[in-house]
């Protein structure tokens, strides 16, 4: 069984995110950059079942500019077997549609019955690519998984998604596209032997113009603005009497 | 150019969101309609009740009791052709059905809505909220969640018809095994007007026990960090930040948090922030109304102990 595992380059998660207000985008030239922490999470999930032996092959896809290598990079060091770098001429605004219909494409021409990917990435928090790409191809879907047991068969999943009121347990017939959550599993460091490894392990290119998807634009980002969180003027207290009292005073109890 | 919600069901009765939905739709359009996907019909009734609502549709089936997605997203897409905005509350539900039916439409959907600016344009969060950006959509049909934070919760108030769809219901390639559900007696954690929130400093699933209490004291939910979550002192349903939930209640009072900004990006709103720690440096201490720098165990077992 083939895993697909789409990752993308982000911008690093505990790195405050600042607006150009030139160019009203998030100023991503010289930030330090990451794989998508969820994405992480996949890649290791995929590894765990290679080394189970249920999976022959793990595929890392990413979506970028030549930057985006770097990613994949990180993913074969990690342990994935080979790498499908999909290259776009300049920083297309590629919007979860775009990558789906993309990702779907790669899907059908490798014939990968499992996909696992983050639930969201952390820049856009869009959190919809897995369940937009299982719609294009009429996979099924398991969001927010934390829990992932592959049948013995090897013909479906049993997957734990973590929903607004507990845990939910479902079966998933193959092919499937799951989406993972925090919980699922650490992720593993690159160590330094597989970062030379991972150097030469194949990466293979295709130019995104040749593969004839519409990429225009659906949404177009018409402004952007800092909102961080505003520090307040904080009053220094020292008792639960006193915090009662002022919380009465609020009106807040 | 008339708008469909789809509604969250809690139980028999309408969430919190699908009011928010409501709320948002009713900016959008004149006509709005609700659809409700569920296994027993009598719980269209509360949508029906909503204030502002012309039509609830249902279509009832078995399956339909745990929202099977793959069956889901095509009887939305399906109903989709008679509108123009389909509209569902942030939450788990929706984030998992909405975007495969925008697959399945040839639609780019729009998430986490705070703010419509017109039929085609919203202000939504990027970055764990630390952006807000404003888009503009070209799509013919508009399919988006709204964050229930960001709108009022729509009353009761109406009579809207209620009409039965019977479609065939579509093939499934999942199923549905098993629901794993948080029982608590306290307020819902995204509704709730206070919330006591502890983190990793509580140190343990015993001590977390000292949150649940103040909780009660307090008629307030109970949240969490991440890192309490994944520490296994609370279950995940708990946990408030750019994964969890986003919370704005009149007052957060948060325990041992430090604050990272994932977790700030699910409470910033909150009206009254409250931080306990013994940390002046942390970052959850920059955006308190009220900071009582000590010892949480100590400020805990006073506040427990407080006579009101």
């Amino acid at each position: 069984m083939k895993i697909i595992i789409p990752v993308k380059r982000v911008l690093d998660p505990y790195t405050q995110a600042r607006v150009n207000k030139q160019t009203q985008q998030v100023d991503l030239s010289n930030a330090k950059m990451a794989m998508n922490p969820f994405c992480e999470i996949a890649v290791e999930e995929a590894l765990t079942l290679k080394e189970s032996g249920a999976a022959t092959e793990t595929i890392a896809v990413s979506i970028g500019t030549d930057k985006t290598v770097d990613t994949l990079r990180t993913a074969l060091a990690m342990g994935v077997d080979r790498a499908i770098f999909i290259k776009t001429d300049s920083e297309l605004d590629l919007q979860p549609l775009h990558v789906g219909k993309i990702l779907a494409n790669i899907i059908q021409r490798e014939e990968a019955q499992l996909i696992i990917m983050g639930k969201q990435a952390v820049d856009n928090d869009n959190n919809q690519t897995g369940q937009i790409l299982s719609g294009l191809l009429n996979y099924s879907l398991g969001t927010f998984i934390s829990k992932f047991d592959l049948s013995s068969d090897a013909n479906s999943v049993e997957v734990s998604r973590e929903i607004d009121s507990g845990i939910e347990t479902r079966k998933l017939n193959l092919p499937a596209i799951v989406t993972v959550d925090l919980r699922l599993n650490e992720p593993r460091y690159a160590s330094l032997p597989n970062i030379m490894k991972a150097r030469s392990k194949p990466l293979e290119t295709i130019e995104l113009s040749s593969l004839g998807i519409d990429t225009s634009p659906r949404i177009k980002v018409v402004s952007v603005e800092e909102s961080g969180t505003k520090d307040r003027a904080s009053k220094q207290i020292s008792s639960a009497e006193e915090l009662f009292t002022e919380l009465n005073q609020m009106g807040v109890l | 150019m008339s708008a469909l919600i789809l509604i969250e069901l809690n139980g028999s009765e309408v969430s919190a969101n699908s009011r928010a939905a409501l709320t948002a739709a009713l900016q959008l359009s004149d006509s709005v309609d609700a659809l409700v996907l569920t296994n027993d019909s009598a719980n269209a009734s509360s949508a029906a009740s909503m204030s502002g609502i012309n039509t609830v549709k249902t279509i009832v089936d078995d399956s339909l009791e745990h929202a099977n997605v793959e069956v889901a997203s095509k009887l939305i897409a399906d109903v989709m052709s008679d509108y123009k905005f389909l509209v569902s509350g942030s939450s788990t539900y929706s984030k998992n059905i909405l975007p495969r039916v925008g697959a399945l439409l040839d639609v780019q959907p729009i998430s986490d809505v705070c703010e419509i600016k017109s039929s085609n344009t919203f202000v939504r969060p990027l970055y764990a909220g630390n952006v807000m950006a404003t888009v503009e959509t070209s799509d013919d049909t508009i399919v988006m969640t709204v964050r229930a934070t960001a709108f009022e919760h729509a009353e009761d108030g109406g009579s809207a018809a209620v009409e039965a769809l019977s479609p065939a219901m579509p093939e499934s390639n999942s199923t549905f095994i098993s629901l794993q559900e948080s029982q608590s007696e306290r307020p819902e954690l995204t509704t709730a007007e206070r919330i006591v929130s502890g983190g990793r400093g509580l140190g343990s699933k015993d001590n977390f026990a000292m949150i649940e209490q103040l909780a009660d004291k307090l008629d307030a939910a109970v949240g969490a960090s991440r890192a309490a979550v994944d520490a296994g002192f609370i279950s995940n349903d708990y946990q408030v930040g750019q994964t969890g939930k986003v919370v704005a209640p009149k007052l957060y009072l948060a325990v041992g948090i430090s604050g990272a900004i994932q977790h700030l990006a699910g409470m910033k709103d909150s009206q009254v922030i409250v931080v306990i720690n013994n940390d002046p440096d942390a970052p959850m201490s920059r955006m308190a109304d009220i900071v009582w720098q000590v010892d949480l165990f100590d400020a805990l077992n006073e506040l427990n102990a407080y006579q009101v």
